[in-house]
């Protein structure tokens, strides 16, 4: 029988949002695992915070967890320590984690949370219809900078291995095997696994043609398991380039696991 | 009126002279030979100098609050004596570290010099453990066989270095028997049985909670509500239990909020400040249904305020926590035992009802000691049915008569469990629809009418004194011991009215105790008589006799009654 993880909830999202490739790219990845028996679905959460993205928890099949805004990372790591069966995964925002809950995001990272988080990266407040986010370029003119945002950007993978995360990714919504692929390594690691996930907002921050642009995947010479090299790709983005792939993943005992 | 003999002392010092233990060391002593006790702790808010006391009362009575006046003060620095002299009682014994003894040659009060610190160095004690001497030499004032206190001792000291602190015991005694000291001829308790374990409301909040199937405790250290967090960090490793110190409060209740999700009967702990972080969390445990227990230890605000004082200025905050409206328990105990009957019973009816329960202490309550035999039976039935699914579409949200849908939890096969923040349908997904949002939120208020019916089982109120009286004293919390001890000396006989369920409140039992009072009186620690304007809110009955205390202290017993006094 053909596994079927929509939900008859009415998908809201702007026609052509990115956040739907995201969707399906997250459906087909867990598909593929509970077929390959590496997953019960039973056993699978997947959280997600408020915002945009956080409307995915409608339309899946599955365990899920719609939090606050900015509040979902303590929740999953909570799920994940109250039953360390689970697979807990989390859907948050540029919003959701790098300005609400930062606090909540960097801890999880510092502390390898057996937790995996997929960052609806749109570099916009979008569901309030427009405003800078800390991962806003410099000079974006939305509700509340009507003469351009003061501020640079931060690198949300760079940030994440500066804390601890043990697994760092950069992938692109549109490309949907490629971010399935991602989605599944991440799920597949054992400690705290982060994916920035760049998904243009068509409606207020149109990037895709900035991306398409610049976006190159890194090839197999880049050692995942150094974290200079790991450090020196992430931070390597540019006006010229932004490199994709998994940036680092290595094996450290998780917050959990303190608890067993 | 008053107890038959109490007595009270009080040991004096400065941050890090171990003021605190001996506090405790003192009232187990006390409640092994029989005596009950009630300690309380005066601290501000800094680790090393500034004045610290701890207050013991004893008597062969159960008291519910320590007295101002005292019996015995050992002063392990100079400013203690100055401090504390306006309360000794004529012949109260002075003992004071012999060191200071020059420092204190103008003040007009009897001192027994007593070289702690020497005889702490010649029994190469560390600086904390010195007053264990002064325990020595008042065992031996109390007239006990240096055989007999040195059994006590080996048992009060039992997990903090027996041996060295028996040597420091028996080193005070000797001493005071050298100098040729008359022992005080006070009876010691004839049955000679200890009266109980001596325990703060923390220590009986972590109890109940454990008594009640605790699986996992989440907090943020905030005084006064830490020493529950570290308490359970301790004792919950043999036991299995998750105890977690996240990031802030705002990652404890969210946090905590994904381990109830995910099956675990699991609460958290944090002061006033520590709830005021997570009003929008507890307003998501509210629309998501999912049980959660939460310690709030007041403290006096607002703000940082009198960080390490008492204060009862949050209950209409707690009552009101979250925004938006949903079904939530509140209970406030008044006192040790109460504290471990309401955190079972809030554990239990999170449950049941699939809430947010919050216990509601205070400084004054939860680092306040007494010496109490828990009895495991005092808390209430859990009636808890922890509605399973038993099969077909599981629909989290199921609409029910009862208000209560059925519960099941990630990792059951076939069944998807979805919670969520925002207004949803049966299944768990969002909805505007209105139709939908009423018929939810009828669904969540429909818990009350089952709340409503458990009055019956638990003791939302409580009566003392004199049941007869017209004259009507009326409290909640912390406040109850000072209210029981006021009662044993106002100038005529007072009936006493103690709320414990505050939310939801029983309002007819409410009714029935203060109807008929000739004179009422509302007794809070706090500015704005809350008590009195929930009271006025569920029953109509407006409280104009008023005794509010906002000073950070609390309420002392004849102090009290005086007040009360004024009234009749």
């Amino acid at each position: 029988m053909a596994m079927d993880l929509t939900t008859d909830a009415k998908n809201t999202w702007c026609p052509g949002c990115p956040n739907s490739q995201i969707l399906v790219a997250f459906r087909m990845a867990v598909e593929e695992m509970v077929k390959k028996d590496e997953l019960e679905l039973h056993n699978l959460v997947a959280g997600a915070g408020v915002g945009c993205h956080g409307k995915i928890s409608d339309y899946l099949e599955v365990n899920t967890f719609n939090s606050l805004h900015g509040r979902i990372i303590p929740t999953l790591t909570g799920i994940k320590l109250a039953n360390p069966k689970l697979q807990v995964v989390g859907f948050s925002g540029d919003g959701d984690s790098f300005s609400e809950g930062f606090n909540h995001i960097s801890n999880a990272a510092r502390t390898n949370s057996n937790i995996t988080v997929f960052l609806h990266n749109n570099q916009v407040f979008a569901l309030t219809t427009g405003q800078a986010t800390r991962l806003t370029p410099k000079g974006f003119k939305g509700g509340t900078t009507p003469d351009g945002s003061f501020n640079e950007p931060i690198n949300p993978a760079f940030v994440m291995l500066a804390l601890g995360a043990t697994f760092v990714a950069r992938t692109y919504a549109g490309d949907i095997k490629k971010t399935k692929a991602i989605m599944q390594a991440a799920m597949r690691h054992e400690g705290f696994a982060f994916v920035d996930i760049i998904q243009p907002c068509l409606t207020f921050f149109d990037t895709r043609d900035y991306f398409k642009k610049r976006m190159y995947w890194i090839d197999e010479k880049h050692n995942a398991g150094r974290f200079d090299s790991a450090l020196k790709v992430a931070r390597s983005v540019s006006d010229e380039k932004v490199p994709l792939g998994i940036f680092y993943q290595v094996k450290k005992p998780t917050f959990e696991s303190n608890f067993a | 009126m008053g107890n038959s003999s109490l007595y009270t002392i009080a040991i004096g010092g400065a941050a890090g002279d171990g003021v605190r233990e001996a506090g405790i060391n003192f009232s187990e002593l006390f409640a092994e030979l029989g005596y009950n006790t009630f300690s309380s702790f005066d601290y501000p808010s800094l680790i090393r100098g500034g004045h610290n006391y701890a207050r013991v009362s004893f008597s062969e009575d159960v008291i519910h609050a320590d007295y101002h006046e005292l019996d015995v003060l050992i002063a392990v620095d100079a400013n203690s004596v100055f401090v504390h002299k306006d309360a000794l009682k004529p012949g109260a014994y002075v003992f004071v570290e012999q060191a200071y003894l020059e420092h204190l040659q103008d003040v007009d009060v009897e001192l027994i010099p007593l070289p702690m610190k020497q005889i702490a160095d010649e029994c190469k004690a560390p600086h904390v453990a010195r007053t264990s001497s002064a325990f020595g030499a008042y065992g031996y004032m109390l007239g006990v066989e240096l055989k007999r206190l040195k059994e006590l001792a080996n048992k009060v000291f039992a997990n903090v270095g027996a041996e060295m602190n028996v040597k420091l015991v028996e080193a005070g005694y000797r001493h005071m028997r050298a100098k040729e000291y008359e022992p005080q001829a006070i009876t010691l308790p004839p049955h000679g049985r200890p009266s109980g374990e001596v325990m703060d409301g923390n220590k009986a909040v972590a109890k109940g909670l454990l008594a009640a199937g605790l699986e996992a405790y989440v907090g943020y250290p905030m005084t006064p509500s830490t020493s529950t967090l570290q308490f359970l960090a301790k004792a919950g490793k043999k036991r299995g239990i998750k105890v977690v110190h996240p990031e802030d409060e705002i990652a404890v209740i969210n946090m905590s909020l994904g381990m109830s999700y995910a099956g675990k009967r699991t609460a958290c702990g944090t002061a006033n400040g520590g709830v005021a972080l997570m009003q929008e969390t507890i307003s998501l445990a509210g629309v998501s249904e999912i049980p959660l227990v939460i310690l709030e230890s007041m403290r006096m605000g607002p703000a940082t305020g009198v960080a390490t004082h008492t204060s009862q200025g949050d209950l209409q905050f707690t009552l009101h926590a979250g925004h938006g409206e949903f079904p939530k328990f509140v209970v406030a105990p008044g006192d040790v035992e109460e504290c471990f009957a309401c955190a079972a019973d809030a554990l239990n009816m999170a449950w049941k009802y699939q809430l947010t329960s919050i216990i509601l202490s205070d400084k004054h309550l939860s680092e306040s000691y007494m010496s109490v035999a828990i009895d495991e039976a005092s808390k209430g039935p859990d009636l808890g049915k922890r509605a399973i699914h038993l099969g077909g579409q599981y629909k989290r949200y199921k609409i029910t008569h009862d208000g209560v849908s059925p519960l099941a939890f990630p990792g059951t096969p076939n069944v998807m469990v979805k919670a969520t923040s925002y207004e949803h349908v049966e299944e768990g997904e969002a909805t505007e629809d209105p139709k939908d949002v009423q018929a939810m939120q009828d669904k969540r208020f429909r818990k009350y009418e089952g709340l409503y019916q458990d009055f019956q089982w638990f003791p939302t109120v409580k009566t003392y004194g004199d049941p007869h009286s017209d004259i009507v004293v009326v409290f909640w919390g912390s406040t109850k011991g000072a209210a029981l001890e006021a009662a044993k000396y106002t100038k005529a006989p007072v009936k006493l009215v103690q709320i414990l369920w505050m939310e939801p409140f029983d309002a007819e039992r409410v009714k029935a105790e203060l109807n008929g009072a000739r004179v009422l009186i509302d007794v809070e620690a706090n500015h704005t008589a809350q008590l009195a304007a929930l009271i006025r809110e569920k029953t109509s009955i407006e409280i104009f006799n008023k005794v509010l205390k906002y000073d950070a202290q609390p309420f002392t017993p004849k102090q009290l009654a005086a007040e009360i006094d004024n009234f009749i």
